[in-house]
């Protein structure tokens, strides 16, 4: 299983990384999308997969055993809801750049810099 | 808790100084008096126990683990300190009421000199390394901000920034000198480090750690070749020269010499390097005094000078040696403060400080001459003043030595103190006798405010002067003691007989005066050697120059704004270390778990989706389909976390997933399209690249994977879950339970974005609304 | 222009998915949900309706302006980290209600901090969609 997982990773990542080395900017915002899918499959992965059970302790039980491992599923939780938040702003700021700089050459941008 | 309460009680009356001095007005300097003046009073009723060799000990602890804890410690050389530092505090207080009258600076000034007071008196009671460290910055800082206080001036602030950088500068050498210090001597408290012999010359640090403390006690003391930075310091206000800049401030890297005898001195290094870089900065400050037009400039070379020579004087180390520094620390403080504050007085009477163009001014100021006139014969070191007992005693210290050194340095001694005598002429002399110059002031005598505190300090140097005995057993003997560890000392006395130290006396006068009446005939001779173009002030321009131009150059190199650039470097670094690590460290050693009996149709199925799909994002030319296959494999995901076990991830992944298609959407049209703008050859290093990254990647998760989980932190968290916290979903509990705070900062950082979203754009449309912006 | 379908799916659809949302953050603590899961739940509702029927009249229908309930939820979940030092307890300890409410369930300070997760996630959500959305109907008209 890890073995596919770990494939399925280094896929989104090499596909993220080549997209945010791209100079048209709506491709970096792909490649961000990418990567943050990577990253959080990632952090799955590492938890280890050894049950398909949720960490739910069922009604009348104390406690539970054999289960997914809950602490990278909180993790991931916020990382997703926060992936959202930081697309949405990375995408309004690519805009207001866009607009500004008028262009969507990523190396083009840097001459405004100066 | 007495010590504590000495040094906080400054930084707190220092909050609200300005607010005092807004409400009392002309009476600010009188009130804010009252704390040093307290404090003071409180230190000499301590000098009866502190003489008898007893110490006052308080421990707040702070950082237990790192060692820094608030410890205070009074011992006879902190009193002498303190004494100074509060006593000399007081009277510039009460000069600046009178100095800075009706100038709405005034709070602020008040603030800084009250900030700096409670930063000097924590400096000399630390007992710990580390806080005496914060304080000794902390008076770098206070000296930072009262030469730059006439902040408007580019001149005053390119001397606060001088000050700071070579006084803060030896500071951080002088840190790193304690971390060695207390990690060989496994303590960082002196005390201990002193009685119980935890550090010695014989420590393979002992020099390291000699270098580093050495060359913040010379930075601070402007020691040569850092002396450049105490002229330039004069900038500041004429109180803050007299207090920081003469009396106590400069006297820092002079404490710490003598605080850190009993650890690093009397080997021969400490006493080769003390004493020639204290003999050099003796000469080298004489030798510029006299030749200086400008009150206080005279003042501070000559301050420079007599710092050198107490630094010699700890170099040497003797007990007597010692004493004579000590005895020399006081009368210094005590003469130039009130000839600083006279200078001052002068400047604001007659409207300059250049002596060629001051005279007669006796009869207009009668009070002011005659503490310039005091406080000069003990600077000259005339009888019956302190300063000549200390020029007595130094003589007398150094004729005990044997060998050849000695008589070099007596020599040169003599010179320094001569040359220091002629200063004191110029300084007392011309601004009150010969003919007055045209000024553009009627010159006054000073208020009471102005003359009160020159004259106090003044007359203390005749005072104890005619009766040594006032200071001899209360505060030079355990001050020397404190150093030294010394039993029996040789008592002060005005007289001591037709000796050799009398005769030296006698021809250091001699030799002043004739220098000081020819001095202009003289002056030509050395005029081109002191207008060279290099020097240590020379070479901390250019040094500072050369360091911005780099920082410049390297910035630009580094921080080139080329997105792309900082991406292969980053990305290209990270795969080659981890990268060759793997290959050749940890790969060849294990096994991998490449088992894949285990997988479901299902997941096969949504992982070959996932891959296609990743693909086929960075292939499409239209942005539109790279964006669906983004949402396919968003959803994928989801798909995959319900299979694993994870119901709340696959939930917020659907609506995450389908919230940002939305966002995307409404954003998109303002975007511009895909487009191929990388050269063929850049694309297939970037694939190279990536294709790097994705393996290491791989191989990560299958190293990592290879060892079972053994973190407690799960089977715990899962165990308090119900019985605990009373919830049965352990990922929630987890949220905003287990690791709630760590849900707070992520719902601040998701509000910080959506707040950021919402201005960015406003921002804009408030943009386009302008009229102007039209069409 | 919106379909017809889609204004009457959002119609009725608003009122669902929001009582599913509170269900979803109310039985958080013992079933898959909480507040993220629920917030989202509540905001892709809002959100269906903005762009059916416009930005103003979606904000209408909430009353509270979405930045208003960023604050409200920071507050609240703030308030729910100090609750504890009033019972001498320590920053961020649970504090439980002695008997269970009817429909709510056992509450306590968590349950607190959840809601206030879940109105963050609706206001930031919606300051987001509704932001970009008003954007694109002034450039429309």
């Amino acid at each position: 299983m890890e073995l596919l997982l770990a494939v399925v990773i280094g896929v989104l990542y090499a596909t993220g990384i080549y997209m945010i080395m791209r100079r048209s900017i709506m491709k970096l915002i792909i490649g961000i999308g990418l990567l943050a899918h990577g990253a959080d499959l990632l952090i799955f992965t590492l938890g280890r997969i050894e049950s398909t059970k949720p960490p739910i302790i069922a009604a009348g039980e104390e406690s539970i055993t054999n289960y997914a491992d809950p602490v990278p599923q909180a993790l991931i939780l916020t990382a997703i809801v926060i992936g959202f938040g930081v697309m949405a702003f990375a995408l309004v700021l690519f805009r207001e750049t866009v607009r500004v700089s008028d262009t969507g050459d990523v190396q083009e941008m840097r001459l405004s810099d100066r | 808790m007495a010590l504590p309460l000495i040094v906080f009680s400054g930084f707190l009356l220092a909050l609200i100084a300005a607010v005092i001095a807004h409400v009392a007005r002309r009476a600010t300097g009188w009130l804010l008096a009252l704390l040093p003046l307290g404090i003071f009073a409180y230190l000499v009723r301590l000098i009866p126990a502190i003489a008898d060799g007893q110490t006052v000990v308080t421990e707040i602890v702070w950082v237990p683990s790192l060692k820094v804890n608030l410890t205070f410690n009074l011992d006879g050389l902190a009193l002498l300190m303190a004494l100074l530092v509060s006593g000399i505090g007081a009277l510039i207080l009460i000069y600046t009421s009178g100095y800075m009258r009706d100038d709405p600076g005034i709070g602020r000034l008040d603030a800084y000199l009250l900030f700096f007071m409670a930063s000097m008196l924590g400096l000399v009671l630390s007992d710990n390394l580390f806080t005496l460290f914060i304080f000794w910055e902390l008076t770098s800082i206070s000296s930072y901000l009262l030469i730059g206080f006439k902040y408007r001036y580019q001149t005053s602030r390119d001397a606060a920034l001088q000050a700071l950088l070579v006084t803060a500068g030896g500071g951080l050498a002088m840190l790193a000198g304690f971390v060695l210090l207390s990690a060989s001597a496994d303590s960082a408290t002196i005390s201990t480090i002193i009685n119980d012999n935890l550090f010695s010359s014989s420590s393979s640090m002992y020099g390291a750690v000699l270098i580093l403390i050495l060359l913040g006690a010379f930075a601070k003391s402007a020691q040569f070749p850092f002396h450049f930075w105490l002229p330039n310091a004069m900038e500041a206000p004429t109180p803050v020269s007299a207090y920081l800049h003469s009396a106590t401030m400069v006297k820092a890297g002079i404490y710490l010499l003598a605080r850190f005898t009993p650890i690093l001195g009397g080997t021969t290094a400490w006493t080769t390097i003390v004493v020639s870089i204290g003999g050099l900065t003796m000469l080298l400050g004489a030798y510029l005094a006299w030749q200086k037009r400008d009150l206080k400039r005279i003042l501070a070379y000559a301050t420079i000078s007599v710092l050198g020579t107490i630094v010699l004087l700890l170099g040497i180390g003797t007990e007597l040696a010692v004493e004579a520094a000590m005895v020399f620390l006081l009368a210094h403080a005590l003469y130039k403060g009130a000839l600083f504050m006279v200078a001052g007085s002068v400047d604001k009477a007659a409207g300059t400080r250049n002596i060629d163009g001051l005279g007669g001014l006796l009869a207009k100021m009668p009070v002011t001459f005659v503490a310039a006139l005091v406080a000069g014969l003990s600077m000259a070191g005339l009888p019956p003043l302190l300063g000549f007992i200390a020029k007595e005693l130094e003589y007398d210290a150094l004729l005990h030595e044997a060998g050849a050194y000695p008589v070099l340095v007596i020599v040169a001694l003599v010179a320094a103190n001569a040359l220091v005598g002629v200063a004191a002429g110029l300084v007392v002399i011309k601004p009150f006798f010969g003919r007055k110059p045209m000024l553009k002031r009627d010159p006054h005598e000073s208020p009471l405010s102005m003359w009160l505190g020159p004259l106090l300090l003044a007359a203390l140097g005749l005072l104890f002067g005619l009766m040594p005995a006032l200071v001899d057993d209360t505060l030079i003997v355990p001050a020397t003691v404190a150093v030294t560890g010394a039993t029996e000392l040789e008592h002060l006395a005005l007289w001591h007989g037709l000796t050799v130290p009398m005769g030296l006396s006698v021809l250091t006068i001699g030799l002043a005066v004739v220098v000081y009446l020819l001095r202009n005939r003289l002056q030509v001779m050395t005029k081109r050697t002191t207008s060279g173009r290099f020097g240590p002030a020379h070479f901390y321009e250019w040094s500072l120059d050369w360091m911005l131009r780099s920082a410049d150059k390297l910035t630009l190199f580094l921080q080139n704004g080329n997105l792309r650039v900082y991406l292969n470097v980053i990305i290209g670094t990270a795969v080659l270390l981890v990268g060759s690590v793997f290959l050749f460290y940890t790969l060849p050693d294990m096994t991998l778990n490449t088992d894949i009996n285990d997988v479901s149709v299902i997941a096969a199925g949504l992982s070959g989706m996932i891959i296609v799909a990743a693909i086929s994002a960075t292939l499409f030319r239209s942005r539109l389909a790279a964006i669906a296959v983004l949402g396919v494999i968003g959803y994928s995901i989801a798909i995959l976390f319900l299979l694993f076990g994870a119901p709340d991830l696959a939930m917020t992944q659907f609506s995450v997933e389908t919230l940002t298609v939305v966002v995307i959407v409404l954003v998109i049209w303002k975007l511009p399209y895909f487009e191929n703008l990388t050269k063929r050859g850049d694309r297939i290093k970037d694939v190279v690249i990536a294709v790097a990254a994705g393996l290491l990647m791989t191989l990560f998760v299958l190293v990592i994977t290879a060892t079972p989980l053994t973190s407690q932190i799960t089977p715990d968290i899962v165990a308090d879950s119900y019985l605990i916290a009373k919830g049965r979903n352990v990922v929630n509990v987890i949220l905003v339970d287990f690791r709630g705070v760590d849900t707070f900062g992520e719902i601040t950082v998701l509000s910080v974005a959506g707040i950021g979203v919402f201005v960015l754009s406003r921002l804009r449309s408030e943009k386009r609304r302008r009229p102007d912006d039209d069409g | 222009m919106p379909s017809l379908i889609l204004k009457t799916a959002a119609r009725y659809l608003l009122p669902l998915l929001l009582l599913f949302s509170v269900f979803v953050l109310l039985r958080g603590h013992n079933e898959p949900g909480g507040g993220f899961t629920g917030g989202l739940v509540a905001a892709s509702a809002f959100a269906l309706y903005g762009i059916a029927y416009g930005v103003d009249r979606a904000r209408q229908v909430i009353r509270i302006s979405n930045r208003d309930l960023i604050g409200i939820g920071l507050l609240l979940a703030a308030i729910s980290t100090l609750l504890p030092l009033f019972f001498r307890d320590a920053f961020m300890e649970g504090e439980w209600l002695a008997y269970p409410l009817p429909a709510i369930g056992k509450v306590g300070t968590p349950f607190l901090f959840d809601l206030g997760v879940y109105l963050v996630v609706v206001g930031v959500v919606l300051t987001i969609v509704f932001t970009l959305a008003e954007e694109q109907e002034t450039v429309e008209m």
